[in-house]
């Protein structure tokens, strides 16, 4: 595609002209490196609460963010008015950061390589509204039916369609067009006029439509979130202290987000901040452990062609066999320690610098029968369910907090716990990995990851997992 | 400013030609600019303005709403259809619309939420101070040889309303604030810690110095910390974490979590909840606060609400569409950004000081936990079940004795607010939720 036929060009009018000369403008004061991020997104919500749909929005955001980095400086600015002279005008207050001659944007651009990991000929929020409140409507009718101790329901759909185009200082170019869906469930349980219980699911991804008319149907979410309201309602209090945990498959894959993701981006590590800074080459986990982030699983929601400076994603090695691999570098981290973008730099928004981020990580599957890990365990803790996550990078303490487990006794699953935070620290807890089970899964597509006040869609995932010894955080003695 | 609220009630007009029976429009404006600094060097600058509208319109029962960040004539009439467009597929409610009339207004003092003098500041200035306080924190101590960096922010903000009720309104607000984040190592072990200093007011930011030396004593004041025994003890929360666990409680006091029975405190009004020592309130017509506004975002005049008063519950947040599911009144606490509906928002929200300060809190506890750091906190607003990752200072005998991390600790705040002993004198004002140090009487530490 050429510049001509992009969104941007059709919609605003943007040729290959105005962009050199927005980056030549860019680097005006000097700088090695410059780059233009347009954006244009388009989303919609759908709000289902007590049986009804009470709310229903949609909205268009769009800007272009402006960037130029000069040695270990960068600056930025942006503007929410696509117009030449806005655009220029933010241009030349991102070239401030720099002090000195100009320097020369290469000429023409040639369209960087990129994945086709999300095809698609309509994307969610192209289907009639009223096939997407239908969505809602069946996640409700169908946590009701599940059990008739479940008396409110809150089911909630949100699509978004971003269009996005990168152009670089060295004539580097690239579109893209990433759809997102997600259904969303909470359901409130209660027994005899006693005290409420919660329970939440949801899912979704760079999907059509059809997604959810597959096995991932809004019946589906809805039965998980009112099953785990029921469950909560037998729940005794969570234990406390170290001991035995066994994670279950999938979204406990959050673990390795905080244990070692954030600690391995590279911004922590150039500056030596984090917990894993220079440690590469280290045995950081048990050689059981190999994890991965990988931008490139199709129709993720941790997924994307290419990344926010117009790198294509990878498949990056972060722990193999429990030796620390790399880091996951953006183009200014890169540069600085003198090696290549990973594919990691995204941003929230066009309003946002890039940072390195993760996109989807998960750990591969080991050759243990999950049944056969529950039942090595005499005491401890089986965690099915979590809500989220927070590392201290430096420190390397991380915690998740546990929204359904249970009792491990005697090699056999018994009763559900109240929710609890786990704590460790990260380039420690993987250590205590003695067994992991055979049944690899990702997480639904519910993931959000927030990092210096930015938000970016994320995924993970996680075969069933022993962990010897980590510090569990209940009430119970 | 005027310009906005033409572009807001022209918004407001078109809805109501085009098939709305009431609409409010909200912009907002704002200009941002930040200078990082890092070991010493400018590290990032970053500066721009962006503006927006959010619309929400009935038609008869049924709401819809739109935003966009598209200000021009098109861009605007594209949102009212939208919202006009989605509205046909919500439910007739018979709750849904917007406030009583006689509950528009706004306050006739003025709320000093903007100053002039910082629309003024340098860039050059803005950088010297971040420089200035990383400085402070880098001569510290030996034992700091790193740093995050420091910044300096600013923001000069304009809101505008206008409702088909009549009621238009808008305020300026600006903000600045200089924060730090060294790193102190010694025998193998690193930490980080921050502090931070904010105001609406260019004057009413501390000193570099100041913010770099306080940042330095609490990064080194964590170096070698210990993970202590699992135990149950008390707790004292520093007003940086105790804030944060008075989030927790500003969540289940939200009117849209009380009607749908989704709050440990639904159905508790003028029970006690808490002990004699926990008084709460939310105001947001205090002049200064980041949590003041003259009008709520549905043109709701904004007042003092008594939350708890000495443990007794008093109101609960409310905007006119929880109060009306209530049967209450709201509490002028509509807070919304631009997509979507309003929902409920605190003004500033904090607890009553008391007599005692901080360190005679700390000498009153012979064996027990002075927490600095929250990490990954979890509240359960449905059972009041709370459990969070945690570091901070052992105390023993009354006295600060030693680092602890990698614990957590965790009970149930209903009993928490129960439990609470004291609350402290040193209540600082840098957030529109805030707490004195509060020291309740017994918690579950877990750890080794």
């Amino acid at each position: 595609m050429g510049i001509s036929q992009s969104f941007f060009a059709q919609r605003f009018g943007l040729s290959e002209h105005d962009l050199e000369s927005y980056l030549g403008e860019a680097l005006s004061s000097g700088g090695e490196y410059a780059d233009l991020y347009f954006e244009y997104l388009a989303n919609t919500s759908i709000g289902l609460d007590e049986g009804i749909v009470k709310s229903a929005s949609e909205g268009v955001t769009l800007g272009v963010g402006v960037r130029v980095i000069a040695g270990e400086r960068t600056g930025y600015a942006y503007s929410d008015d696509l117009s030449p002279e806005k655009i220029r005008k933010a241009a030349r207050t991102a070239a401030r950061i720099a002090k000195g001659p100009a320097s020369i944007a290469k000429t023409g651009f040639e369209e960087a390589r990129k994945h086709n990991l999300y095809p698609m000929i309509h994307a969610p929020n192209e289907a009639g509204l009223d096939e997407r409140v239908e969505l809602v409507k069946r996640a409700d009718a169908a946590a009701r039916a599940h059990d008739p101790r479940v008396f409110q329901v809150q089911a909630t759909y949100a699509d978004s369609l971003r269009h996005v185009m990168v152009a670089t200082s060295e004539g580097r170019i690239s579109y893209d067009r990433q759809p997102m869906a997600r259904l969303s469930v909470a359901a409130l349980a209660r027994e005899n006029g006693g005290a409420p219980q919660h329970g939440y699911s949801g899912g979704g991804g760079r999907v059509t439509l059809d997604f959810f008319q597959g096995e991932k149907s809004p019946e589906y979410f809805a039965r998980e979130a009112a099953r785990q309201a029921i469950v909560q309602l037998g729940a005794v209090e969570a234990p406390s202290g170290e001991m035995t945990v066994v994670l279950g498959p999938g979204w406990p894959g959050i673990l390795l987000h905080e244990a070692v993701g954030h600690g391995l981006e590279a911004d922590f590590n150039r500056k030596g901040v984090s917990a894993f800074s220079g440690r590469i080459g280290e045995q950081v986990a048990s050689p059981l452990c190999t994890v991965i982030d990988d931008g490139t699983i199709g129709s993720r929601r941790g997924s994307l062609n290419v990344d926010d400076e117009g790198v294509p994603t990878q498949n990056n090695v972060l722990i193999e066999k429990g030796v620390l691999r790399g880091y996951l570098q953006d183009q200014l981290s890169s540069r600085l320690m003198k090696t290549a973008s990973t594919g990691s730099g995204r941003r929230e928004s066009y309003q946002h610098m890039p940072m390195p981020r993760m996109t989807n990580t998960y750990m591969f599957a080991g050759e243990s029968d999950p049944e056969e890990i529950v039942r090595s365990v005499p005491k401890g803790i089986y965690c099915a369910t979590f809500a989220g996550g927070q590392v201290d990078i430096t420190s390397g303490n991380f915690v998740f907090s546990a929204t359904e487990s249970y009792l491990i006794e005697n090699g056999k699953i018994t009763r559900p716990v109240r929710g609890a935070s786990l704590i460790g620290n990260g380039p420690e807890a993987l250590k205590y990995v003695s067994m992991i089970g055979n049944d690899l899964k990702l997480d639904e597509g519910i993931g959000i990851c927030g990092k210096e006040g930015q938000h970016v869609p994320v995924g993970v995932g996680i075969p069933t997992l022993k962990i010897d010894r980590m510090t569990v955080g209940g009430t119970a003695g | 400013m005027s310009e906005l609220q033409d572009i807001a009630s022209g918004a407001v007009k078109l809805a109501l030609k085009l098939g709305a029976t009431d609409a409010e429009c909200t912009i907002s404006e704002g200009e941002e600019f930040s200078a990082g600094v890092r070991m010493r060097e400018v590290e990032t600058l970053k500066q721009a303005g962006s503006r927006g509208a959010g619309i929400r319109v009935l038609i008869g029962r049924h709401t819809g709403s739109s935003h966009t960040s598209d200000l021009t004539r098109e861009g605007i009439e594209n949102m009212v259809r939208a919202a006009l467009g989605v509205a046909r597929i919500t439910t007739e409610d018979p709750f849904a619309g917007l406030p009583e009339d006689s509950d528009f207004g706004k306050l006739a003092i003025d709320l000093q939420l903007y100053d002039d003098a910082i629309a003024r500041l340098e860039p050059d200035w803005k950088m010297g101070e971040a420089l200035q306080a990383e400085e402070a924190a880098l001569s510290a101590d030996p034992r700091i040889q790193n740093s995050e960096g420091a910044s300096f922010d600013s923001y000069l903000g304009t809101q505008v309303f206008a409702n088909s009720r009549g009621f238009a309104g808008s305020y300026r607000t600006s903000s600045c604030a200089l924060s730090v984040a060294p790193v102190a190592k010694s025998n193998g072990s690193m930490e980080r810690d921050y502090w931070h200093s904010a105001s609406r007011r260019a004057a009413g930011i501390d000193s570099p110095a100041e913010v770099g030396r306080r940042a330095a004593a609490r990064a080194l004041r964590r170096l070698n910390p210990r993970k202590v025994a699992t135990q149950k003890a008390p707790v004292i929360f520093e007003p940086r974490t105790a804030r944060a666990l008075l989030g927790e409680l500003c969540d289940a006091v939200n009117g849209g979590a009380i009607y749908r029975d989704a709050s440990f405190l639904a159905g508790k009004l003028g029970e006690r909840i808490g002990s004699d020592a926990l008084t709460i309130v939310d105001d947001a017509t205090m002049p200064g606060l980041f949590g003041s506004s003259p009008f709520d975002d549905e043109g709701v005049i904004t007042r003092r609400n008594v939350i708890v008063e000495r443990g007794v519950l008093k109101s609960y947040l409310l905007n006119t569409y929880c109060a009306r599911k209530l049967g209450l009144k709201t509490t002028g606490s509509a807070s919304r950004g631009l997509a979507g509906n309003a929902g409920v928002g605190p003004g500033n929200f904090f607890i009553q000081p008391g007599a005692v300060n901080e360190a005679d809190m700390i000498g009153g506890v012979r064996d027990g936990l002075y927490v600095t750091e929250l990490i990954g906190a979890s509240a359960n607003t449905v059972t009041g079940d709370y459990s969070s990752g945690a570091a901070g200072l052992w105390i023993e005998n009354g006295e600060l004795a030693y680092p602890v991390s990698e614990i957590t600790i965790a009970g149930n705040l209903q009993q928490m607010l129960m439990d609470v002993q004291q609350a402290g004198s040193n209540l600082e004002f840098r957030h529109s939720i805030e707490s004195p140090a509060i020291l309740i009487g017994e918690m579950t530490i877990s750890g080794r």
